[in-house]
């Protein structure tokens, strides 16, 4: 079904362009137009749907299900809700003491916000239109699995000891009233298939707005990438002999700060090219997940001590992923 | 006079949400008084937990979006 976009790359290319497949800029501006209009068709139209099933899905919810859901199912279903809720990053600090307030441990709140940036309905559609489903869902079941360990990580060590104090005593407060109800007056409305309809187009065209610059982008840097950089040359250089190439992709993705959509197109033609799956994988993640923007915002309810432990165990994590990816491909 | 509270980090939505009430108070001449709350605090004493959120009058009554036009017409009535 997606061949068809291979077909009107191949037509715009090499019959409308006249240019020759063997050439550099052939063969990028190929893989240019291919994977620019294959993600935008995808956009579109799965975002959509996906709107469509998950309308009535919002943060009050998930934060009434998870303060009501035992601790040990909460790191998993945290993790879970924070892959399919829909929400702005500028709402994480309202989020963040939503939930806090309404009793949830800091580790499943945790759980929550840091597997959102990682997978995202257009991380996975992309993912799957440009590298196959078996990656997609490597990424997705690893994807949780940081944001499900690290908040567990974060309840072990008592993180909330290092929370501002404001934020501490909502917590306190929260759990002293467990089966309390929260302070929100907004409650949940049922919708029509009328209002859902509104819902998804609104959100295909926002999201769209939002992202198909850094598609531009990324695919462009990947075309570039791919037309440009010699065969093997990134295998040579960057392929898994060298183990310190992991934690310099992570190091490298902090300072770039992008979102998944922007990063995918590049992930995919990095693989092509031969760098390592597990190179790769580390510094995608870090790139969408840790940024300095997005620390410094949680600075207004986290002590410095704490953003410190949370930042050194993302880079630890993403570059044990790194490594064990790198490790486990040749047996996969 | 209603008193309008729009709770937000200060991402483009928000300023949008408080514009568009501007505008449609103006349009309609109720009295209002517009403000826009950026601390973390104030949105936790509402309960917001997705911004743009609106408050009137000490009532939350909107959040997670820029509100439609008619919606506003509806609270400024």
């Amino acid at each position: 079904m997606l061949g068809i976009f291979t077909d009107f790359a191949s037509w715009l290319t090499y019959t409308i362009l006249g240019l020759s497949p063997d050439t550099k800029l052939g063969d990028a501006l190929h893989f240019f137009v291919e994977d620019v209009s294959k993600i935008f068709a995808l956009l579109l139209f799965m975002i959509y749907v996906i709107a469509l099933m998950r309308a009535s899905l919002n943060v009050e919810t998930v934060r009434d299900y998870l303060a009501r859901k035992h601790r040990s199912m909460g790191y998993l279903m945290g993790s879970s809700f924070g892959a399919i809720t829909p929400f702005c990053s500028c709402s994480s600090i309202p989020i963040f003491l939503g939930f806090t307030s309404a009793g949830i441990p800091v580790g499943i709140t945790m759980a929550f916000l840091i597997t959102s940036p990682l997978i995202n309905e257009v991380a996975v559609l992309l993912l799957m239109g440009l590298l196959g489903w078996k990656f997609t869902v490597l990424y997705v079941v690893i994807g949780m699995s940081v944001g499900i360990l690290g908040g567990f990580f974060l309840d072990t060590i008592k993180a909330e000891r290092w929370l501002q104090s404001f934020a501490a005593k909502a917590l306190a407060k929260g759990q002293s009233n467990q089966h309390g109800s929260t302070n929100s007056t907004l409650k949940a409305k049922t919708l029509s298939f009328k209002e859902r309809h509104q819902f998804a187009k609104e959100e295909s065209f926002e999201i769209f707005g939002r992202v198909w610059k850094w598609v531009i982008i990324g695919v462009g840097l990947g075309a570039a990438l791919h037309g440009f950089i010699p065969d093997g040359w990134l295998q040579e250089h960057l392929g898994d002999g060298q183990w310190w190439s992991v934690p310099a992709a992570v190091l490298l993705g902090i300072p770039l700060y992008s979102n998944a959509t922007g990063v995918i197109p590049v992930m995919e033609s990095l693989i092509v090219n031969g760098l390592p799956i597990g190179t790769t994988l580390a510094f995608c993640m870090s790139t969408v997940a840790a940024s300095f923007p997005e620390f410094i915002l949680l600075k207004q309810v986290m002590q410095w001590k704490l953003l410190a432990i949370l930042f050194v165990m993302l880079l630890f994590s993403f570059t044990l992923v790194g490594w064990l990816f790198n490790f486990f491909t040749p047996f996969l | 006079m209603k008193i309008i509270k729009v709770l937000g980090s200060g991402c483009a939505k928000c300023t949008k949400t408080a514009d568009l009430i501007k505008q449609v108070a103006q349009e309609q001449g109720s009295a209002v008084s517009v403000e826009k709350e950026t601390s973390p605090q104030i949105m936790m004493k509402y309960g917001a937990m997705s911004t743009p959120a609106v408050v009137i009058d000490d009532t939350l009554i909107h959040s997670g979006s820029v509100p439609q036009t008619s919606q506003i017409k509806e609270w400024l009535a």
